[in-house]
């Protein structure tokens, strides 16, 4: 099987195919996750929400709008895998991590002035397609899965405690469903005047399927019923992003529940990158 | 409200012990915060530790040992309900955090401030399950910040979820299981029982439609390829459509049943 494009170069637009939804769920009256996806530059952002009244969805709005905006009016005139002089980081990392900080003083400083906004925060995952790779940035329990082959991985870890409690042997993965303390985050954007985002570039294979999802799926949803869901209905996407709020709602829907689908049709590889140099030689 | 073990000998309750500290010690000496007066008893027997909501029970070398439920044990993360066995004396671990608050309220969620995410790791890294220094019961407000406020418009959430919390798809008619037999085709006269909660029919990539279990039942979608799966020689529509019993599916040119067995 052609796990590398061959020949053809597509633009990240052609490559990828890009699904969103959103939902209240079957128990609250607010819907505090956003979501947003920009296939022009290869983007998706997840945002959960938290704080009292409307506070929480203020707090991903904000996360969402300011990530999506920046990074994809950025990516206009730049290209994401030309490397910073100072720090070597590429520029696609650093337009995710300099985003996220900036959405976090946005938030925070909203926080400050507004009473009613006291103490809002949210979590976020970014996902950044170019050249073959996928650059991923998170802050607290929102998750990437990536469906390859028939096996289902969760890519990002949790910052939570029972993440924490887990990585230390103090709880089985098993037993982390019976915890009570779920929904205890150890990062949020917009807590704290300047936050830590946790981002790593993967390797992206055609036929991958990603999924972006808040806690709303995956405390509802046992990770084998999201593989066979994705699994079977890798064909037909808004379908599965579909199935998969329903099957978190049938079994009592207690949160919001977002998920973003990014199945991975093509290859990608940047202009200038050492792949398309490579092809571009060997047309000459 | 803090969980709580209540201490009991041959059925008669001798006193309850709220967990209202991160690590509460059990033993016959007196300096244990559950001090039980028996010489089945280790000096210091057992620890309770308690991070937030969760409560772990860990053996101290004892010399009797414990029992959780009737199994031994060293090590365990205790639920609701569950009983200890030390010697004759019977300590019943209660936590019911999920009835006592609207589950809108505890299911939102919370940010736990820089040091409290440190001190736990640091001290658990040591790989045994004494004190993690900081994190604490959430009574000690400095320590977990709660950004979710649950006041009127909280509780106007509807209390449903506390009904459905724990329901899992039922097996759609009162238990029974539900099954597809194929009727046509080199396969014809296997059955295929639907146990999981998805249920692919096809290949993907090529014909797919999907069996999904729900409350409600059991239904059946077409996700991809060209031609939509009949039942009872209708087509598919593009929404998922219930199944009867008895109900013929014919999907790239194989004929099956679903019906309910037993």
């Amino acid at each position: 099987m052609c796990r590398r494009p061959a020949g053809v170069i597509m633009k990240v637009q052609d490559a990828l195919e890009m699904i969103c939804q959103t939902h209240p769920g079957a128990v609250r009256s607010h819907n505090e996750d956003s979501v947003a996806c920009e296939p022009a530059c290869g983007l998706v952002v997840l945002a959960d929400g938290m704080g009292g009244y409307n506070a929480g969805e203020v707090a991903s709005g904000i996360a969402v709008s300011v990530v999506a905006t920046e990074v994809s009016h950025s990516l206009q005139n730049d290209s994401p895998i030309r490397r910073d002089e100072e720090t070597g980081d590429e520029y696609g990392v650093l337009l995710l991590r300099d985003n996220i900080q900036r959405a976090n003083a946005a938030i925070y400083y909203a926080a400050q002035s507004q009473p009613q906004y006291a103490g809002m925060g949210t979590t976020i995952v970014a996902g950044l397609f170019y050249d073959n790779r996928l650059a991923v940035a998170h802050v607290g329990d929102s998750r990437l899965y990536r469906l390859r082959g028939e096996s289902l991985e969760t890519v990002t870890r949790d910052h939570s405690l029972l993440q924490e409690q887990i990585e230390s042997g103090l709880i089985s993965v098993e037993d982390a469903r019976l915890s009570k303390n779920k929904n205890l985050v150890t990062r949020a954007v917009g807590i704290d005047a300047k936050v830590a985002t946790e981002i790593h570039v993967h390797d992206v294979q055609v036929g991958d399927l990603y999924l972006f999802c808040s806690d709303g799926l995956n405390d509802m949803v046992e990770d084998e019923d999201i593989q066979s869901t994705l699994y079977a209905m890798q064909g037909n996407l808004p379908l599965a992003a579909e199935q998969l709020i329903q099957m978190a709602n049938d079994n009592g829907g207690r949160d919001n529940v977002s998920v973003i689908l990014v199945k991975v049709k093509g290859g990608f590889s940047a202009p200038g990158g050492w792949l398309s140099r490579m092809l571009d030689w060997f047309r000459k | 409200m803090a969980a709580k073990l209540i201490l009991s000998m041959n059925g008669a309750v001798v006193k309850e012990y709220p967990l209202n500290k991160e690590r509460m010690t059990i033993g016959r000496k007196a300096h244990n915060d559950i001090v039980i007066d028996n010489l089945a008893v280790s000096g210091e027997h057992a620890a309770v530790v308690t991070i937030m909501h969760d409560s772990f029970l860990e053996d101290l070398d004892s010399t009797n040992g414990l029992e959780v439920n009737g199994t031994p044990t060293k090590k365990h993360f205790l639920q609701n309900n569950d009983v200890i066995e030390i010697g004759k004396h019977k300590l019943k671990y209660i936590n019911d955090q999920i009835t006592q608050t609207t589950s809108a309220d505890f299911e939102r969620t919370m940010v736990m401030r820089g040091p409290v995410s440190q001190a736990p790791q640091g001290a658990m890294k040591a790989g045994t399950m004494k004190i993690p220094a900081s994190p604490n019961q959430p009574a000690d407000g400095e320590v977990v910040e709660r950004t979710g406020r649950f006041d009127a418009q909280a509780t106007a959430v509807p209390v449903k979820a506390a009904a459905s919390a724990p329901a899992r798809p039922a097996q759609g008619d009162s238990g029974k299981i539900a099954v597809v037999q194929i009727l046509t085709g080199p396969n014809a006269g296997k059955e295929l029982e639907l146990v999981k909660n998805l249920t692919t029919l096809g290949k993907p990539g090529l014909q797919v439609a999907v069996i999904t279990r729900r409350p409600q039942g059991f239904f059946i979608t077409h996700v991809e390829g060209a031609k939509f799966p009949l039942v009872n020689g209708q087509a598919l529509a593009n929404q998922a459509h219930q199944l009867s019993d008895h109900d013929v599916i014919e999907l790239a040119g194989i004929k099956m049943e679903f019906y309910f067995k037993g």
